[in-house]
């Protein structure tokens, strides 16, 4: 393993001159292609007509590598604190881009239980590490704006998504030599592999760029003191493990899961609603352009609120999150049929937040429990994110088909399911509320010892050679 | 930017030179995910307009 050592922490340590605005770039490089889940059903159609199986069947590729996210971010975390960026990095890219090419030779050899195995578990654990993987690194070298840092990297997922759902679609175009009529299943071996030789090399660049800063390093300018007055800005120190016993970490785990829901519960069924809204004047194509747009929010969300949320506060951030988020899905039950630009504006601004829901939550755990372990109790908190996928579809699945049963049509068939959310969001409106600092006894009994050798390893900050 | 650097102690030349090759990197690093994204976003944002087309 020593041919590997340079994946090390202790190897990863940045140089002199070294600017902490490459980090974001290198966290890019890894969310920009592990968005690329988001974009799998480009793919489903002709992995559909290849296996010559169900729907389902190929859905549940999908299931996999976002069960396998979940989990290996949550059981990946503390490892990934150990190791440090790089080598969790690396072992993101191989994960991803093994799992890519495990399942172009399922797909070649027809064994769909390889595409389960590639794409959806060893991938999987590809994408959970990935995405927890830049989060701590960041919010050390960016102390003074966590929001700011994390909020361009968990950018970079909804991102992805965009990228490869243009660039496979392109790929399943160039490759096959079956007639424009035909689902491009010869097409699908050779995108698998290209994507998977292509996000390999892509991550390398993340793996190569990222460092972590010189124990004692921050931004000029800026002491931990300067949150002092901020009780709700920890400068102590809580283990992944401890954060599991804080009442703080299961209001946030619930803030997450309430606004996570409320947002996959009209993201899932975008196009659906819309045109079920406004049956005479949204058409199939119009509908797939809303839910672009929403995309579009989604990712804009992540990056402009938690950006927000360095002047305003976390807390307050999720304050708007939740109770203007409540105010405007009523608005959406009980008026939302009264034109398709409100309709199109209450959604945008629903789904922004959304977004920007999933990309403040690291910076709220390092206000909450400190940088120690953020990486590692993020992950954990990713569960949420898990719950509400199955929660968000179901909730308005179930009571909507219920509505129809019961004779309901259009907007009226979805009205309860909204409100449903009206509700969820105002519980986790509550829990944000119940969100105080931790108690002291949470607190690692080493945080001043290494806050006194922090501040004596100022001064050998940066005497290693560039990297 | 610069205030965000690893401080060092090396002569002003050196200084100078690593600090253009600094600026150098990061216009590349933000370059290599900056055009893919661009290209992604141009993409979706060409999808979006069949919402109002449409």
């Amino acid at each position: 393993m020593s041919a590997l050592s340079f994946l090390d922490r202790e190897r990863s340590v940045a140089g002199p001159g070294y600017s902490r605005w490459l980090v974001p770039p290198a966290a890019l490089a890894i969310h920009l292609c592990i968005g690329q889940v988001y974009a799998f059903s480009v793919f489903k159609n002709p992995l559909v007509a290849k296996f010559d199986t169900t729907d389902t069947a190929i859905a549940i590729v999908f299931s996999i590598a976002i069960v396998m996210l979940g989990l290996s971010a949550a059981f990946g975390g503390k490892w990934m604190e150990r190791n440090g960026p790089r080598k969790a990095m690396f072992l993101s890219a191989v994960c991803f881009s093994a799992g890519l090419l495990i399942g172009s030779v399922g797909i070649a050899t027809e064994q769909l239980w390889l595409l389960y195995l590639g794409y959806g578990v060893v991938g999987g654990i590809g994408l959970g590490i990935g995405y927890i993987s830049p989060v701590s690194t960041l919010i050390k070298w960016f102390p003074d704006r966590p929001g700011l840092a994390t909020g361009m990297a968990i950018m970079g997922f909804g991102g992805g998504a965009f990228i490869a759902s243009a660039l496979s679609a392109e790929l399943l175009q160039a490759y096959t030599s079956l007639p424009a009529d035909q689902l491009p299943i010869d097409a699908l071996v050779p995108a698998f592999v290209t994507l998977g030789l292509g996000y390999l090399v892509f991550m390398m660049f993340g793996v190569f760029t990222v460092r972590v800063p010189p124990e004692g390093w921050r931004p000029d300018g800026w002491s931990p003191q300067a949150n002092a007055d901020n009780k709700m800005m920890t400068s102590a120190s809580v283990s992944a493990d401890n954060a599991l016993k804080t009442r703080q970490f299961w209001f946030l785990w619930i803030v997450l899961f309430c606004n996570v829901t409320a947002g996959i519960g009209i993201l899932e069924q975008a196009s659906p609603m819309i045109q079920d809204f406004f049956p005479d004047e949204v058409t199939p194509a119009s509908a797939a352009g809303f839910v672009g747009l929403l995309s579009l929010f989604n990712m804009g969300g992540r990056f402009i609120w938690s950006s927000t949320s360095d002047y305003i506060g976390r807390k307050p951030t999720y304050m708007i999150y939740l109770g203007v988020g409540a105010v405007l899905f009523f608005f959406l039950a009980t008026a939302g049929n009264s034109s398709v630009l409100v309709f199109v504006l209450l959604a945008c601004v629903i789904i922004s937040f959304y977004g920007g829901g999933f990309a403040t939550v690291p910076a709220y755990l390092k206000d909450m429990f400190g940088t120690f372990q953020v990486g590692a109790i993020h992950g954990r908190l990713l569960t949420a994110w898990s719950a509400a996928g199955v929660a968000g579809p179901l909730i308005v699945n179930v009571i909507t088909e219920s509505q129809r049963d019961g004779g309901a049509t259009g907007a009226a068939a979805y009205r309860p399911s909204l409100l449903v959310m009206v509700g969820l969001l105002v519980i986790g409106f509550i829990a944000n509320a119940l969100v105080r600092p931790v108690s002291d006894k949470h607190h690692e009994e080493t945080t001043v010892e290494s806050g006194r050798r922090e501040t004596a390893a100022v001064g050998s900050a940066g005497k290693e050679g560039p990297r | 930017m610069s205030s965000s650097k690893v401080q060092t102690s090396t002569s002003t030349g050196t200084s100078d030179a690593s600090s253009s090759s600094m600026a150098a990197r990061l216009a590349i690093s933000w370059a290599v995910v900056g055009v893919p994204l661009a290209y992604g976003i141009y993409e979706t944002v060409k999808k979006t307009a069949a919402l109002f087309t449409g």
